[in-house]
C-alpha cells in the first residue's frame, strides 16, 4: 500500500491519481461554510500549490495592524505571447459581510473545476488575468470572528484618533473619490467614518497604489458587498454621471437577468444615489474616476430577512447567482475588448468564419469518403 | 425632493414600502406569520400643506411560512414638524382576512403557558445564520415587535430591518398573555447603524403582540449584550 509521501513530480500512477482527486475536491474544503481567516489564507496557499498552472498570488499591502492583504491572480500563458489584460475582483472591504469572501472563494473553485472543459473561459483565461482577493480588510474580518459582540463589525481596526476611543474607518469612504463629499461620517464613532483624507487607510491606499500600476490594463472592476441584492453602478454622488452610464445600465442588467435565471432572486440595477443612498470615497468610484470603463458593486444575499447574518444554507445559491452575474460581466467586457462575436441567449446568429466552413466540409467529405458516414 | 410618480426601484418608494411592511409585520405577524416585502408595483408622492410628506404605494409582500403573496395598496404620511413624530400608515391586503391564526400559534402559546420552566434563547440567529429550528418562531416573535419600533423610528433617511434577537427571556404572568423580556439589534441601512432595543411585550394568538416597555440602548460596538432578565 502506497503512503502519500512528498510529492515528486513524475511520481506513480497512484499518486498523480490522488494529486488529481485532491484538485478536484481542494483538499475537503467546505465552500458552503464561513471560513475564519487563518482557514482562507491556508486555502490560497493551497490552491496555488494544486493549480500552478493557473494560479499564482501576491502580497500588495499591510493591514492597519500588519497583515498582509493577498491577492490570487487566476490566468493561463497567452499561445500569441499578447499583452493580459486585467479583471480585479475584492471581497471583505466590510468586516460583516461574510457572504463577499465567501463567494471570492468559490469564484476561484469555479474556475478551477470548469477551465479545462470550458472553451470560452479557458480563452478569457489566456487573454485576461483575474486579479482576486478573497479579503481586503483583513483585520476587520478577523475582528468579527471574535464573538457575538463584534460580528457586525464593519470598518477596519484602525486606532481611535486623538480625543476619540473608537476604532476603525469606513474603507469604502475612504477612496479617492470625491472623497467627504457625500454619504459620510467625520464622526471616528460613525460606521461611515471616512477617516482622515482620502487614501488614509492602509487598506485603501493598498488598492490604488497596486492598481494604480497597471490602469491601463485594467478592463473591469467588481468589489463585492452584502446585502441588499443590488448592482451597483458609479457614481455615488448625486450629480456626477459616468460617461458610459447606459452601457453600464444595460450591462448590469444583462447580469442581473443571468443572476435571476438559476433562483429567481431579484437584483436590482443602478447608481447608488438612485437604488441606495448617495456616498463618496468608494472604491467602485475610484475605479471608475481613474479610467477603468466597468465598475460595479455588487451586494449579494439578503434583502433584509437575515442580512450580514445570512445562513450558511444560502451560501451555494447566493454564490451560484453571484457567479453567473459576474461572469456576464467579464464575457462583454472580454468580447468587446477582444472583439469576438458569440451567440447569446437571445440567439443572435454566429459569426462563421470562412476557414471554419472549409474545414467543416472537408472534413464532411473525408467522412463519406472513407466511409465513416455509411454506418 | 422628487414630487409626483415615483421610479419604483428607487430609494424612495423602496424605504416608503418598507414602513408598510413594519406596519402589517406589527398588526398581522405572529410566531407562525412573518411578511417580507417581495415588489413595489408603483408610487407617488406628494407634499401636504401642515402636515408632511405622502406616499401611495402599489406593492406585494410575501408571507414567508405559508408562501402566499399579496398585493397591497397603502399610503404612508411622514410628518414633518417640531417634533419627530412616527410615520403614519393606512394599507389594505388582498385576501389577508384568510390569514387567520394558525393552529402552530396556538400549539405554541399552549405549550409556553404549560411549561414549567420559562423560554430563554441567546444569538436568533447565531454569527452563521444558524437558528435551532424550534426557535425560529420565537425569533418571528422578535421580528413582530422589533416592527413596533422599526414602524415607529422610521422617516425618509431610514431603512430598518431586525439584525439578531441578542437574548429572549420569557416572564411569568399572571393575564391569559404571554410575557417577553427581549434584547434585539435593528440594523438602519442608510446610516449602517446597528441599534439596540430592549423591550418587554405581552403575545398570545387572540391579541397579537403589544409593547409593555421600550428602552433604546446606547450605541455601542462592541459592547456585550445586556444580561437576560430573571
Amino acid at each position: 500500500m502506497n503512503g502519500l509521501d512528498s510529492a515528486a513530480p513524475g511520481g506513480t500512477d497512484q499518486l498523480d491519481e490522488r494529486l488529481s482527486v485532491a484538485k478536484g475536491v481542494e483538499l475537503n474544503y467546505d465552500y458552503t461554510k464561513y471560513h475564519p481567516v487563518d482557514e482562507i489564507y491556508e486555502w490560497m496557499k493551497h490552491m496555488e500549490e494544486l493549480n500552478p498552472e493557473l494560479i499564482s498570488s501576491a502580497v500588495y499591502g499591510q493591514t492597519f495592524e500588519g497583515r498582509n492583504i493577498t491577492l490570487v491572480k487566476l490566468g493561463l500563458k497567452n499561445p500569441e505571447i499578447r499583452e493580459k489584460q486585467v479583471i480585479w475582483m475584492d471581497c471583505g472591504i466590510h468586516a460583516r459581510e461574510w457572504i463577499a469572501p465567501a463567494f471570492c472563494q468559490w469564484f476561484v473553485k469555479e474556475i478551477v473545476q470548469s477551465y479545462k472543459t470550458n472553451a470560452q473561459l479557458e480563452q478569457m483565461l489566456q487573454n485576461l488575468d483575474f486579479y482576486v482577493t478573497p479579503i481586503i480588510n483583513v483585520d476587520g474580518y478577523m475582528h468579527s470572528w471574535k464573538d457575538n459582540s463584534t460580528r457586525r463589525w464593519r470598518k477596519s481596526r484602525s486606532s481611535p484618533p486623538p480625543g476619540s476611543t473608537c476604532y476603525g474607518v469606513d474603507l469604502n469612504r475612504n477612496f479617492n473619490a470625491n472623497w467627504g463629499t457625500v454619504g459620510v461620517s467625520f464622526d471616528s464613532c460613525s460606521d461611515t467614518y471616512c477617516g482622515t483624507g482620502p487614501g488614509s487607510e492602509p487598506e485603501a491606499k493598498a488598492v490604488m497604489d497596486f492598481i494604480g500600476k497597471m490602469l491601463k490594463k485594467v478592463l473591469c472592476f467588481l468589489t463585492i458587498h452584502s446585502a441588499g441584492q443590488l448592482i451597483l453602478l458609479p457614481y455615488g454622488h448625486p450629480q456626477i454621471k459616468a460617461p458610459n452610464y447606459e452601457e453600464l445600465v444595460s450591462v448590469g442588467e444583462a447580469a442581473a437577468a443571468e443572476m435571476k435565471k438559476l433562483h429567481g432572486m431579484d437584483y436590482t440595477v443602478g447608481t447608488s444615489p438612485q437604488i441606495l443612498y448617495a456616498n463618496s470615497g468608494s472604491s467602485r468610484d475610484w475605479a471608475r474616476l481613474s479610467g477603468i470603463p466597468f465598475s460595479y458593486t455588487f451586494e449579494l444575499r439578503d434583502k433584509g430577512e437575515f442580512s450580514h447574518l445570512l445562513p450558511e444554507d444560502q451560501i451555494e445559491p447566493a454564490c451560484e447567482e453571484a457567479y453567473a452575474g459576474a461572469l456576464s460581466i467579464i464575457s462583454y467586457v472580454h468580447n468587446k475588448h477582444f472583439n469576438i462575436t458569440v451567440p447569446n441567449s437571445v440567439g443572435t446568429p454566429f459569426k462563421v468564419t470562412e476557414t471554419l466552413l472549409t474545414i467543416l466540409s472537408t472534413a464532411l467529405c473525408v467522412s463519406i469518403t472513407t466511409g465513416l458516414l455509411s454506418g | 425632493m422628487e414630487t409626483g410618480e415615483l421610479n419604483p426601484n428607487h430609494y424612495p418608494a423602496q424605504r416608503a414600502a418598507k414602513v408598510v411592511l413594519h406596519y402589517i409585520n406589527s398588526h398581522y405577524g405572529s410566531p407562525f406569520k412573518v411578511f417580507i416585502l417581495q415588489k413595489v408595483h408603483s408610487g407617488n408622492t406628494e407634499d401636504v400643506a401642515n402636515s408632511g410628506r405622502k406616499y401611495q404605494l402599489e406593492i406585494s409582500v410575501k408571507e414567508m411560512l405559508s408562501n402566499s403573496t399579496h398585493k397591497c395598496t397603502a399610503e404612508v404620511l411622514f410628518p414633518r414638524g417640531e417634533r419627530q413624530s412616527s410615520p403614519e400608515v393606512q394599507v389594505s391586503c388582498e385576501e389577508f382576512e384568510k390569514l387567520n391564526t394558525t393552529k402552530d400559534d396556538e400549539a405554541l402559546y399552549q405549550k409556553l403557558k404549560t411549561s414549567t420552566s420559562m423560554l430563554s434563547a441567546q444569538n436568533l440567529p447565531d454569527s452563521h445564520g444558524r437558528i435551532d429550528p424550534e426557535m425560529k418562531p420565537i425569533r418571528h416573535l422578535g421580528i413582530v415587535a422589533s416592527s413596533f419600533i422599526m414602524l415607529q423610528e422610521s422617516n425618509e433617511n431610514t431603512l430598518y430591518s431586525m439584525a439578531q434577537v441578542g437574548n429572549v427571556t420569557q416572564l411569568a404572568t399572571d393575564t391569559d398573555e404571554l410575557k417577553f423580556d427581549y434584547f434585539v439589534l435593528l440594523h438602519d441601512m442608510v446610516s449602517q447603524d446597528i441599534l439596540r432595543w430592549n423591550l418587554q411585550i405581552s403575545w398570545s394568538p387572540q391579541e397579537g403582540v403589544k409593547i409593555l416597555q421600550q428602552e433604546k440602548l446606547p450605541h455601542c460596538h462592541e459592547c456585550k449584550m445586556p444580561p437576560a432578565s430573571d
